[in-house]
């Protein structure tokens, strides 16, 4: 071992409690300066290692009086003497993994009185967050070392997962990368619904100079670029591969129903759709707009004249969008699951419809068919041993607009959420307002990756039930807020806080590609990429 | 024990924790907080030098002014040659350690000193020997003294200092010793390190 290979030595554990964490007394040989919230230490105990994250950094006195009468000058001969006795430095660290010789579990005890503490080196973190491998994917680095972060994507697709972060801290970023390790190595499709045009086609950094590139221009062969807005796509440069349209026809209650928030729809109007439908069927929509006035309401329905109007201006506002036609020749669901099913991952690109309107009728609308497809499909494969289709992620974005308390329970992705991938389907959420999410929806997601977040509510609901939450929390909004994540839950084996890969630069695209894929071509078509 | 050990006077009392001795030199006591030994080498008691005295041989009888008409205090006592028979000095040391087998042990021993034990001051070889160790500041800190004791114990690591070649080093590796040890003391911690502020 050489020199630097050597932990350095932190101090000793002299306190502690399951619950709360050890105490742990800083060697007056390190400096508290160097110490930061989020690194990892071991502990070791004496009959095992502990691995634990430093979560508080705090002074203390052994008199108070020092306080009141504290040495003139910093660097005298009094500081020097009463750093490290006197004046101390206590760590507080969370244990979170026993290492035995099966590997690393969950702590259910503490390190014993003087344990000696030590700074993780790169070795150490490599046993808990492995190598990268066949299903293993580095996303990034835990704050300040050098070692990968990797997860395993198969076992991360298997339940929802959450993105969360203020505006501006990188989720789009950090999205970019996880769909790219996921069509790589997790088995599953992607169906992205893309609000703000960033996945499929380059869009631009924050700055509004930089252009980076998005999933179809990195990995043409197995992403599919499906757009709402044609002309928009065209005027980019992006190379779609289907424009959506949506009839009339398709929407049904339901669809509605969802966006009572955003098209402000009374309760009675909402009923009424439910009425207007069983009547009209298919032709609902344009029928109802034909109404006069109340005296046109046929026979039968029992629907108020102000009622009629709040819902007219609501069904105005979606036939407005200019996707919305009475009649469309190809239905944009099938095709979709003939792409998913080709193990084509698909990305929506609403061009500029990005108004919550149009962005929460289409992913509701395509969702629920889609699932609905898959439900059937997997009931039958179980059924009848046939083939199960692809598992498949759906992203959206804004997700506490179709997952708070008031919808949850009805809107599809509630429903995706709480099923826990019972028919192949699993969601990646990504929102900046996690507090608006339905409490459950958020309890059933398997592994969250927040950046940073301000809002005490917000950042409360992503942590509730965490092991450890006061201490992650003070990780949590200590983050950069650029570019730096803390992430916890099923695909991890501990909370650890990470810098995401830099994500954009020509090299970046360069690292993303799958080892093996130096063929001719596929070099000559990164070449022209980045040229 | 070395050549140049300077023998500096004689125990006349004795107990388990101290010990007096009478200089050889009148006004000639070995400085406050100066390490001294009595008895055998390997077997010497060690004493810390807490308290020093001169006074009239004879109990009860003062000496008297006698420079009236004296130009100097020297021409006093050339004056009356007597006096320096009629005064002595004596100093207390404070028993800190003691070697058996010729190993330093920084705890009391088994038995006080022998009256009529040569005292010598230790030299810088032994002192810096024993305060390798910082075990004796608490014989010194829990003593009931006519000094006080931060007093002495800021004098005791002032003078061991001196034998080390990095006195900085020493004295802030007793520092942090005492620091410890007055935890929840630092009026007292202070006014000893205030006393022990190594030269620049
Ligand atoms: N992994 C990354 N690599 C490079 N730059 C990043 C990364 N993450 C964030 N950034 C920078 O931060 C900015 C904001 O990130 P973005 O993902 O758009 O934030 P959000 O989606 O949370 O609003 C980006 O424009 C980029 O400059
Ligand atoms: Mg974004």
């Amino acid at each position: 071992m050489t020199e630097e290979n050597i932990n350095p030595r932190l101090g000793i554990v002299v306190s502690g409690s399951v619950d709360k964490g050890t105490e742990v007394r800083l060697d007056s040989s390190a400096s508290v300066e160097d110490m930061v919230v989020g690194r990892y230490v071991t502990i070791e105990g004496r009959q095992r290692r502990f691995f634990g994250m430093i979560t508080d950094i705090s002074l203390g006195v052994t008199d108070s009086e020092l306080t009141v009468a504290p040495p003139r000058e910093v660097d005298s001969f009094l500081s020097e003497v009463l750093s490290g006795t006197a004046t101390y430095a206590t760590l507080h660290v969370l244990p979170m993994l026993t290492m035995g010789i099966e590997g690393s579990e969950p702590v259910k005890t503490v390190p014993s009185h003087f344990s000696t503490v030590n700074l993780a080196s790169d070795t150490d973190m490599e046993l808990i967050f492995g190598e990268e491998d066949e299903t293993r994917f580095n996303v990034g680095n835990p704050l300040d070392m050098e070692t990968k972060l990797c997860l395993d994507l198969p076992e991360f697709v298997k339940r929802s997962n959450g993105i969360f972060g203020k505006s501006g801290t990188g989720k789009t970023f950090l999205t970019r990368i996880l769909l790219i390790g996921m069509l790589q190595k997790s088995k599953a499709v992607n169906l992205i619904f893309d609000m703000h045009n960033e996945y499929g086609w380059e869009g631009s950094t924050e700055e509004g100079q930089r252009k980076v590139k998005a999933l179809k221009q990195l990995f043409p062969d197995q992403v599919a670029v499906f757009t709402l807005d044609e002309e928009n796509s065209r005027r980019r440069g992006v190379s779609t591969d289907f424009v959506v349209r949506i009839g009339y026809d398709e929407i049904e209650p339901e669809d509605i129903v969802l966006l009572r928030q955003t098209l402000n729809l009374t309760e009675p109007a909402v009923e009424a759709v439910y009425q207007l439908h069983r009547r009209f069927r298919g032709e609902w929509i344009e029928r109802t707009l034909a109404l006069q006035d109340s005296d046109e309401i046929p026979e039968g329905l029992n629907i108020h004249e102000s009622t009629l109007k709040n819902l007219q201006r609501g069904l105005q506002t979606i036939r407005r969008l200019p996707f919305i036609q009475p009649h469309v020749p190809t239905n944009a669901v099938r095709t979709m699951l003939e792409y998913l099913d080709r193990g084509m991952n698909i990305v929506l690109e609403f061009g500029r419809y990005r108004d919550i309107t149009a962005y929460m009728l289409v992913a509701n609308m395509l969702a629920r068919r889609i699932y609905a497809q898959y439900q059937e499909r997997m009931e039958r494969a179980m059924g009848e041993g046939l083939a199960q289709p692809n598992p498949l992620v759906i992203t959206i974005e804004e997700a506490h607009k179709f997952l708070n308390r008031e919808v949850a329970s009805q809107a599809i992705f509630g429903t995706i959420a709480r099923e826990m991938r019972k028919y192949n389907v699993s969601l990646l959420v990504i929102d900046q307002r996690p507090s608006g999410i339905d409490e459950e929806v958020m309890s059933q997601m398997g592994t969250k990756i927040t950046c940073l977040l301000d809002n005490e509510r917000d950042i409360d609901s992503v942590l509730a039930g965490v092991a450890g939450k006061n201490e992650l929390k003070s990780v949590l909004s200590r983050l950069a807020p650029k570019r730096q994540a803390l992430i916890f839950g099923h695909a991890v084996p501990m909370p650890v806080a990470f810098q995401p890969l830099e994500y954009g630069s020509a090299e970046s695209y360069k690292r993303f590609m799958p080892a093996g894929d130096t063929g001719q071509r596929a070099q000559k078509d990164i070449e022209e990429l980045w040229n | 024990m070395t050549e140049s050990t300077e023998r500096v006077g004689e125990v006349i009392e004795a107990s388990t924790t101290q010990f007096v001795a009478e200089c050889y030199e009148l006004y000639q006591p070995p400085p406050l907080g100066s390490l001294v030994q009595v008895g055998d080498a390997g077997e010497e008691l060690l004493g810390v030098v807490y308290y020093a005295t001169t006074a009239s041989l004879e109990p009860g009888r003062r000496p008297i002014a006698r420079g009236k008409d004296e130009a100097s205090e020297e021409a006093v006592y050339q004056a009356s040659p007597q006096l320096e028979k009629l005064l002595r000095s004596e100093f207390s040391a404070l028993v800190v350690g003691h070697a058996e087998g010729g190993k330093l042990l920084q705890y009391l021993p088994a038995r006080p000193a022998r009256i009529h034990s040569f005292v010598y001051r230790c030299p810088p070889e032994s002192v810096r020997d024993f305060s390798t160790s910082f075990d004796f500041l608490s014989l010194l800190l829990s003593t009931a003294l006519p000094v006080s004791v931060e007093e002495l114990v800021a004098a005791t690591l002032r003078q061991m200092s001196e034998a080390h070649e990095d006195s900085r080093v020493f004295l802030v590796g007793a520092g942090k010793e005492l620091a410890t040890l007055l935890s929840g003391e630092y009026g007292r911690l202070r006014a000893i390190l205030e006393r022990i502020v190594p030269p620049k």
